[in-house]
């Protein structure tokens, strides 16, 4: 069905989502219990840096980058001095660049799901023996559970996506960097390419379609083991 | 009637004795009160402070100023700069709504503060307290699936079952019918009278606090009159 090139570039693809998703659920769960429970001096900042990729345009954080993690930018020059790792224009700078892309739409999901928790639960829990770390995670974190899910969805399908900060970043590198969006792009040019653009774009729907209908079926099923809809219907 | 609290002079120290301050905005609280063995009520008109001083004692939060002395052990000495958090105290509390986890069954409720104290520090197991509240039949449920009254003998188990050095209500009742108050007036009388755990209970309720405590100390304005 698919040529050896295509099944590459999907292949690539998955494992980038993947790699990024796994990276921003600690981190994003994280940032959004601190951005819903805390008050802090900078936290308009760490809004504000952490919304920023989704209202820019996308080839900005993928330049910014290259300049802070590129071979000779302070940060990738440290990297690969000090662990050898390079990621400029290799597969796990892709991963870098798709997770600090997708990583508000894993915040905002996680922040409202720890809002909605009250506090108070996490209060009764810590006059019951609870230390605050563990009253988060028998208390806060499960009920915050199908945000979690919901955003990590959200988040995977955005690193699926991943273009314009993917480009300027790691450039477009077959089997190393090329993932399915920028396999299109690439189709798209050569001559005969067609076939093989229209094939890719297709699939991408499906993936899109897919990983909501997974999201929405994860937080039903969530929701409802929590509980949480019972919850609604006694308080109505 | 606001009779002065029966000051029965005990021989022994005082079970529970602070001297605490507390400002929020306008609000200021300032609490003192050396309490004896058995039920003490905190009586007053809402908004007068009641459930700031549980949340004080119980160490939901900090007091601006002052000394918290349990059995001895200083719990509270902002001077010395001393805190003991909340889940170093063994103080449970019981809410107005019960707060019970959503998320767990009645009996993973039960056992939550039971699972944080060492075995040969826990006084009651769980069969125990569902004879005791009559609470048997709801142990598979979840809370979403209990009545007003059941998730607040459920909540007190919970309590109960931490085996607290002692018991904080907050208005536990407040929130229920009254032909529901008539029906766990009864358990918390039980509670009272069996484990002998000393309780603060916190009420605007003058005659539930008169039937279930040995004295009452007053509150108005955030200051406490004893």
């Amino acid at each position: 069905m698919l040529t050896p090139e295509e099944w590459q570039a999907l292949r690539l693809s998955a494992r980038v989502a993947l790699w990024a998703t796994l990276i921003c659920i600690p981190a994003g769960t994280f940032v959004g219990w601190l951005l819903a429970r805390r008050d802090f001096r900078g936290k308009f900042l760490l809004e504000t840096l952490v919304q920023l990729p989704m209202v820019l345009p996308p080839v900005v954080p993928g330049y910014a980058l290259l300049l802070l993690l590129g071979t000779r930018g302070p940060v990738g020059h440290w990297l690969e001095a000090t662990f050898g790792i390079v990621l400029a224009f290799t597969w796990k700078g892709a991963v870098i660049a798709s997770a600090v892309m997708a990583f508000p739409l894993l915040v905002q999901p996680v922040r409202v799901a720890f809002r909605l928790v009250d506090v108070r639960l996490e209060q009764a829990a810590t006059t019951l023996g609870a230390t605050p770390w563990n009253a988060f995670l028998t208390v806060a974190l499960p009920l915050a559970l199908p945000g979690v899910l919901a955003g990590a969805v959200l988040c995977f399908s955005r690193s699926l996506g991943e273009f314009g900060a993917t480009m300027a970043f790691v450039g477009n590198i077959p089997g190393e960097t090329r993932t399915l969006p920028l396999a299109i792009y690439s189709f798209m040019h050569v001559p005969g390419g067609e076939t093989s653009a229209m094939r890719l774009a297709a699939l991408s729907v499906v993936l899109a379609v897919v990983a909501l209908a997974v999201s929405h079926w994860m937080t039903r099923r969530a929701e409802r083991r929590l509980g949480y809809l019972d919850q609604h219907f006694a308080r109505a | 009637m606001p009779s002065a609290a029966s000051a029965t002079s005990t021989s022994t120290s005082p079970v529970l004795s602070f001297d605490l301050e507390f400002r929020r905005g306008d609000f200021l609280l300032h609490a003192a009160a050396s309490i004896d063995e058995g039920a003490t009520g905190v009586c007053g008109p809402s908004g007068c402070g009641k459930s700031t001083l549980l949340a004080l004692v119980a160490g939901l939060l900090r007091a601006e100023r002052g000394l918290l002395v349990f059995r001895g052990q200083t719990l509270v000495a902002t001077r010395e700069r001393t805190f003991v958090p909340a889940w170093h105290r063994h103080f449970a509390l019981v809410f107005q709504d019960g707060q019970l986890f959503p998320h767990l069954s009645v009996q993973e409720n039960l056992l939550y503060g039971y699972r944080h104290r060492a075995p040969q520090e826990r006084r009651f197991d769980l069969k125990q307290v569902l004879e005791l509240l009559e609470i048997g039949p709801l142990v598979g449920r979840r809370p979403a699936q209990l009545s007003g009254g059941e998730r607040q003998r459920v909540a007190l188990g919970r309590a109960l079952l931490y085996s607290p050095r002692l018991l904080l209500l907050d208005e536990p009742l407040a929130s229920l019918d009254d032909r529901l108050k008539q029906q766990i007036l009864p358990f918390l009388r039980r509670v009272k009278d069996e484990t002998r755990i000393p309780m603060l209970y916190v009420s605007h309720a003058q005659p539930e606090v008169e039937f279930l405590t040995d004295r009452i100390l007053w509150m108005e304005d955030g200051r406490l009159v004893a």
